[in-house]
């Protein structure tokens, strides 16, 4: 049984071809993402692990607020104690200290050249260069800073500017522009800047000045003498420092800690990239079961002999199966070395899209080869498995009968119950999901996605025949052809519903991606553009809080008619903590334009507005009263003037600045709002610019460019998301090639006999392509309706969350999905139309 | 026995191949199907044309239909010479000027009777002749079943579908190839009685391969082949003239 196995392998390649090639393919991504994913992790761990060399242990200001608030350097929310001269000198005096250095740092923007932010913002960082020479920087040219102005910046951020030692530089620290001059650059293995950010370092104590800490320090890196481990040291300061406001950790802990953390991070990418490469798979499966049911039709005699002369049930079975495990075979080790190729391919695209990514060698575990052989070997024999056993119920009879035995043509009305069952049930479970609210639903949804995707593949050969019939009329221009591609498409519904399917998958993927991207980011936008009155919208690059001295430099420029900040801070209310939202009572009127419930919305002494939500929760009415417990520890009983419809950006309690003000420490706004007379116009951009000295760390928006950043965010993702999603329907195309090349090879004495009495070879390419066109568009439609009602369906879900949220459906999107799909049936007829049109009439109408 | 003595040379003839050879291959393996093959096929004469497996009267049929290339000589149907005519040029003579008869049938199975039978006038974008048609449909005996799909239609009506078929464009020629071949006797001898029909009622010029000297019987003139060379003609055969060469073609086959 084996070596007939064998034999149908090798005499079936060309059949088996699109099989392996969409195996391949799947198996392809899977292994690349694996490749991809671990071949950057390892080198970002290596270089991290290099970061930490001159570290043997590190000390930290204790935190006393959990672990939430450490995020980074310099980050002033929940900032701890910082860390003290004398720490510093008591840890160099430690017997095992061969080095102590303090560090301090924070955020850093750098203008280039042309004046512009140099990065984006996230990775921009400063820190001190310690003394004369620090060996955690060695300098490439000119010399250390030394005072407020002088700075240092690395090599890779001076290539990409073209600054050069003697030059002076833009740079902001957290408002205020300073322009030092660069007195030196320096390399660095920091992999902040090995991922594409900028380091510039001061002097120390410019350097604590600058970020807020004089006299005091971020960390403490103490290196170990010779002889001494990291433990024993780490031991030391223990001792050494004061208890209870430090703690110590070893390089080594802090290396492994930080591979952790690339490998979680790594983990989630790889996950949402391997949900891609199951989708391809899972469209794979549908031709792997096509191509093998095909071949079991057609050896039906063959089969049905074996079983005459002896072959058991599960022999024949099993003879299938064996083909299929060669054929997975095959395709998973192409694929595994098309994937190897993927991944190192991935590194370098990712390289030229300006991400640096960390030089390293190719990492191909033995998990991955296992996990791409395995999967590919499954897919297949999963896929081939119904054939199979299909193949095993021909009856030894049938090898007597001279006419081809017909696939079972059992009645499709089990199957059609079948599937009408799992779509009503997925359909009344998608519905009920979305009148419930946000997280509740969202199990449901899933669910019931899941079940009517289920019920409309088991449906999809009852509907495609008045859907095909449906195209009838677009047909009829094309005469016979058109006549026959039709009447071809549904000959075999379960082939053309298995085809299409396979199409469907991935168009109702993005279709739906598409309907939700574009009603969140209209809806986003709404509610980022329409509350706002404000000309313009100044805040951090970064994200991070803006000095108040922005606001009061706003204040002063001429040509600003109003101007408020948003500023936050913590509070306690009736027990829990809430964020009061600090703004100018007189001007945050003329700046939002939120639409009010109840009361006014009046900002003014105890008088503060608030949300709906916010309200509804403390049940709150205009007039309400309740007292607030500010982070001072002070107490001020405030009235609710008024209560008005809040949304993502501006919500919650929002009371006067001159309020707020003697209850906080060290204020923060989270963005400023500004008016100005004659409203938007690059002048008046300019001049708030200028005001506020060029600087490169600040983002002076107006409405639109605040549409278009919100735009371009949602771009990127759905350009992502296609990118990914394209290769379902890359294999897709595969599936519609196999079935017509089936089509045509099982039909080749009709397409002879039509040949002979007087079809052309235009005539024949035109049936083959309308038929793969009506298969393709088939599948499109089902896709494109599929995905808008789960897009309709997720916004419902999503809807509860968002005041602002609209179903918008992008019609022209739609349109051109639909073009997609006829461009996959005209793309994957190319090659079946060619080969029947070629066909030899002689020995397709000569009868065997 | 020469059916029209009134038309003149050109008319009379439906279909002439003149010293038409097909070689396949070369050197060596070079295969000589047909060897210098000169016949007429005249108007409104049912021909058959016999020889041994392998004596190329396939070929024969497939080079003067239009179906098949050859290496040297000339085709004429009517008053077109076959050698130089592009694919498409050959197609549209095929459609226009040939009926054809298979032995498998080769109906669609997804169109009707009627569908099938008014294909060839469908792939050329011309309506029927409805009364040919009805007289067509009505010879072969098929008025109560054009709803039905092949599927549904036993061989021999399904091969009268095909006859029909043929005859309902009133094409120059129908060629047959093997068309009783899938048929039980009774059958066959219908849908060959039809094809005499249409030669003697209807002026309609039949040329059919056939293995079978009772076939054979049903023509004007039989043609026999021989490794690719007419060898021997026969006018006015029964089966057991035919037989009885045949006989001998075998014979003689079989020693040489």
């Amino acid at each position: 049984m084996l070596r007939t196995a064998l034999r149908n392998v090798f005499a079936h390649k060309a059949r088996l071809l699109m099989t392996v090639l969409a195996v391949m393919l799947g198996v392809a991504f899977v292994s690349g993402t694996l490749v991809f994913t671990n071949t950057i992790s390892r080198a970002y761990q290596k270089s991290s692990a290099k970061g930490f060399d001159r570290v043997d242990v590190a000390v930290r200001p204790a935190h006393q607020e959990g672990p939430a608030h450490r995020e980074g350097r310099g980050h002033r929310a929940g900032r701890t104690a910082d860390l003290t001269q004398a720490d510093l000198d008591r840890s160099a005096r430690v017997p095992g200290a061969a080095s102590a250095v303090g560090v301090v740092g924070g955020f850093t923007a750098l203008a280039g050249k042309d004046g512009k932010l140099v990065g984006n913002g996230f990775q921009s960082q400063g820190g001190n260069y310690s003394g004369a020479r620090d060996p955690r920087y060695p300098l490439v040219s000119g010399t250390a800073p030394h005072g407020a102005g002088e700075v240092a910046v690395d090599s890779e951020t001076a290539r990409r500017t073209g600054y050069r030692v003697g030059d002076t530089i833009r740079l902001s620290v957290d408002g205020p522009v300073l322009t030092p001059r660069i007195t030196g650059v320096f390399t660095t293995d920091d992999g902040n800047v090995a991922a594409g950010g900028s380091l510039a370092l001061f002097d120390t104590p410019t350097a604590q000045r600058l970020f807020g800490r004089p006299g005091a320090y971020d960390e403490i890196d103490v290196t170990a003498r010779p002889g001494t481990g990291q433990t024993a040291l780490k031991a030391q300061l223990d001792r050494a420092l004061p208890h209870g406001s430090t703690e110590t950790t070893t390089g080594r802990q802090l290396a492994d800690d930080q591979a952790r953390t690339i490998a979680s991070s790594m983990s989630g990418l790889r996950q949402s990239l391997l949900v891609f490469a199951g989708i391809a798979l899972f469209v794979g499966t549908f031709i792997i079961a096509n191509t093998f049911t095909m071949l079991v039709a057609q050896r039906t005699r063959e089969l049905a002999l074996l079983r005459a002369v002896g072959a058991s049930r599960r022999q024949v079975t099993r003879s299938v199966l064996v083909e299929a495990f060669v054929v997975g075979v095959a395709a998973a080790v192409t694929g595994l070395v098309a994937g190897i190729g993927i991944g190192a391919g991935l590194r370098s695209l990712m390289g030229s899209m300006g991400a640096t990514v960390p030089d390293g060698p190719l990492v191909v575990t033995p998990g991955t080869v296992l996990a791409a052989l395995a999967v590919g070997v499954l897919v297949t024999m999963l896929a081939a498995w119904l054939p199979g056993r299909r193949a095993a119920r021909i009856p030894p009879v049938a090898a007597m009968s001279s006419v081809h035995a017909q696939a079972s043509t059992r009645s499709l009305v089990l199957r059609n119950t079948l599937g009408a069952l799992f779509a009503a049930a997925g359909v009344a479970v998608v519905l009920a999901a979305t009148t419930m609210n946000g997280t509740d639903g969202q199990a449901p949804m899933g669910l019931g996605a899941v079940l009517l995707i289920i019920g409309v593949f088991v449906l999809t050969p009852l509907l495609s025949r008045p859907l095909i019939a449906a195209a009838a009329p677009l047909l009829r221009g094309f005469g016979v052809a058109g006549r026959l591609a039709r009447q071809n498409a549904v000959r075999n519904p379960r082939r053309t519903a298995a085809t299409a399917s396979a199409l469907m998958i991935g168009l109702t993927l993005i279709t739906g991606m598409t309907v939700m991207a574009g009603s969140l980011q209209q809806s986003i936008d709404r509610m980022a553009s329409s509350a706002i009155r404000a000309d313009y919208v100044v805040s951090m690059a970064n994200g991070n809080p803006l000095s108040p001295e922005v606001e009061r430099t706003l204040r002063g420029t001429p040509g600003v008619t109003a101007l408020s900040p948003l500023r936050n801070a913590p509070a306690r209310i009736g027990g829990g903590t809430e964020y009061l939202t600090g703004v100018d009572g007189r001007a945050i009127g003329s700046l939002t334009d939120l639409a009010v419930d109840e009361g006014s919305f009046t900002v003014g002494g105890t008088r503060v507005v608030v949300d709906s939500g916010t309200a509804a929760s403390h049940r709150w009415k205009a007039g309400s009263g309740f007292t607030v417990v500010y982070e001072d520890g002070r107490t001020q009983r405030l009235t609710v003037a008024g209560v008005y419809r809040g949304n993502d950006m501006m919500r919650g309690i929002m009371l006067d600045t001159a309020v707020l003000a003697p209850h906080q420490k060290d204020p923060a706004d989270m963005q400023v709002m500004v008016k100005t007379a004659g409203g938007p116009s690059a002048a008046a951009k300019d001049r708030l610019a200028k005001a506020l000295g060029l600087n490169p760390a600040v983002k002076i928006q107006d409405k639109q460019d605040i549409s278009d950043g919100i735009a371009r965010m949602f771009t990127l993702m759905l350009n992502m998301l296609y990118g990914l999603l394209a290769m379902a329907v890359v294999v897709a195309v595969l599936g519609v090639i196999n079935t017509l090349a089936m089509s045509v090879f099982e039909r080749s004495q009709e397409i002879g006999m039509l040949r002979a009495i007087g079809l052309d070879r235009r005539g024949v390419k035109r049936m083959v392509r309308l038929e793969s066109l009506v298969i393709s568009l088939f599948g499109g439609v089902l896709g494109i309706g599929l995905g808008v009602f789960f897009g309709w369906a997720a916004g419902e879900l999503l809807g509860t969350r968002m005041a602002t949220y609209e179903l918008v459906l992008p019609w022209g999107r739609m349109a051109l999905f639909l073009l997609l799909a006829a461009g996959v049936g005209i793309l994957a007829a190319l090659w079946p139309a060619r080969r029947a049109a070629r066909l030899n009439m002689l020995a397709a109408i000569t009868s065997e | 026995m020469t059916t029209s003595s009134l038309a003149g040379p050109t008319t009379a003839v439906a279909a002439r191949a003149t010293e038409l050879s097909k070689i396949y291959g070369q050197g060596e393996t070079q295969v000589v199907a047909l060897d210098q093959v000169s016949v007429d096929f005249r108007r409104a004469e049912f021909t058959a044309i016999m020889g041994p497996s392998g004596s190329g009267k396939s070929t024969l049929m497939h080079c003067v239909a239009g179906l098949d290339t050859f290496s040297s000589g000339s085709v004429r149907i009517g008053d077109t010479e076959l050698g130089s005519l592009k694919d498409k040029q050959l197609t549209r003579l095929r459609r226009d000027k040939i009926g054809f008869i298979f032995q498998a049938f080769n109906l669609l199975p997804t169109l009707t009777a009627l569908e099938n039978i008014t294909l060839p006038m469908d792939i050329a974008g011309r309506t029927a002749d409805r009364q040919w048609l009805d007289s067509v449909i009505a010879m072969v005996g098929l008025a109560d079943r054009l709803g039905h799909r092949p599927a549904q239609l036993s061989g021999g009506q399904q091969q009268r579908v095909a006859v029909a078929r043929a005859l309902a464009s009133r094409p120059e020629i129908i060629f047959g190839d093997e068309p009783t071949g899938n048929l039980d006797s009774r059958s066959g001898a219908e849908v060959l009685g039809f094809l005499r029909n249409s030669v003697r009622e209807l002026g309609q010029t039949v040329v059919m391969v056939t293995h079978d000297p009772v076939a054979a019987a049903y023509a004007d003139r039989v043609v026999f082949l021989a490794d690719g060379r007419i060898v021997d003609e026969v006018h006015g055969p029964t089966a057991d003239s035919v037989l009885d060469r045949m006989k001998r073609f075998d014979a003689k086959g079989r020693t040489s």
